[in-house]
């Protein structure tokens, strides 16, 4: 195992940099430079039963934090929770925000916000609304999407925080 | 090993203090109603009115029907369109069958839909009526 060693290094460093180099501004996969890959059970359990577990590299520290202390209000809904499960939620999407993770896409995200603005929602980011900028208003309203929040009804991997452009399927 | 045990423990106690029947939570919730009224029984129409009762909320729901939808066999769809498991224990096992869930959705859910937080009497009226569907 240990003389496999380098060469298994150099194998993943190669293949670390040719993902890089071949992930391209309309191609942010996994290894280009896409969100990576987090969990947690409270974040999944209680953020996901009502909408899509936004990912937390879609939004920068401040907003999650200030839409954590709004929980009673959150966009006109009561979602308050216990003090203990807040608490654990909020540290996760604080660690992985778009300005703490270090993913291109996550950069691109936290630069997409003025440093004076804290927006509440991902759709209200430059960097959402340039990425979605060829769908006409009425693509929202379709049956099958409802509302821009329905990230799953074209990201597959949307619940995997994976917006990789070549799985995209907007339904009819 | 004995570092957690007391951890071991604390989990199993909670547990078992959240799970519940939908039988035993129904009983839980019409005896804290008599507290108030110890005339109170449960009642599964009362129950249905007052989940199908269109209001005016200022969050913009009207009634519980607007997620769950009429019929609790059946799942509802929040405002971000995820999908809801159905409210009755029948078509849904996991319904009524943690206290503590029970109690933080009618807790957000009341105060969103009817301006306040349910009544015990209230809330053993719905959990009547959703034990009753078959």
């Amino acid at each position: 195992m240990r003389n496999h060693l380098p060469k298994i290094i150099t194998l993943l460093i190669s293949f670390g940099v040719s993902g890089w180099l071949f992930a391209g501004d309309h191609e942010e996969g996994r290894e280009g430079g896409g969100l990576p890959t987090v969990d947690n059970n409270a974040w999944r359990a209680e953020c996901g039963s009502c909408h899509t577990a936004f990912h937390p590299g879609l939004l920068p520290e401040r907003s999650w934090r200030k839409l954590m202390g709004g929980l009673d209000r959150h966009f006109g809904e009561n979602a308050a929770l216990d003090d203990a499960t807040r608490k654990a939620i909020t540290d996760f999407l604080a660690a992985n925000a778009a300005d703490r993770v270090a993913a291109r896409r996550a950069h691109k995200v936290a630069a997409s916000i003025p440093s004076a603005e804290t927006p509440l929602r991902i759709t209200e980011t430059a960097w959402f609304e340039r990425k979605h900028d060829e769908l006409g208003a009425g693509v929202w309203k379709r049956k099958s999407i409802g509302t821009a929040a329905n990230c799953g009804a074209c990201h597959p991997g949307a619940d995997q925080g994976n917006f990789d452009e070549h799985a995209v399927r907007v339904p009819r | 090993m004995l570092k957690s045990f007391p951890l071991l423990l604390a989990l199993a106690a909670g547990t078992a203090a959240a799970a519940a029947t939908p039988a035993a939570l129904l009983q839980g919730y019409a005896g804290q109603a008599r507290q108030a009224d110890p005339a109170f029984e449960p009642s599964a129409s009362r129950g249905a009115a007052f989940f199908r009762l269109q209001r005016a909320a200022a969050s913009g729901h009207s009634a519980c029907t607007d997620c769950h939808t009429d019929d609790p066999r059946q799942p509802g769809r929040t405002r971000a369109h995820k999908a809801i498991a159905p409210l009755a224990p029948v078509a849904n096992p996991e319904r009524l069958a943690d206290a503590a869930k029970t109690e933080k959705w009618l807790g957000r859910n009341c105060r969103d839909v009817v301006g306040r937080p349910c009544t015990a009497a209230e809330k053993a009226d719905i959990a009547a009526w959703l034990i009753s569907i078959r």
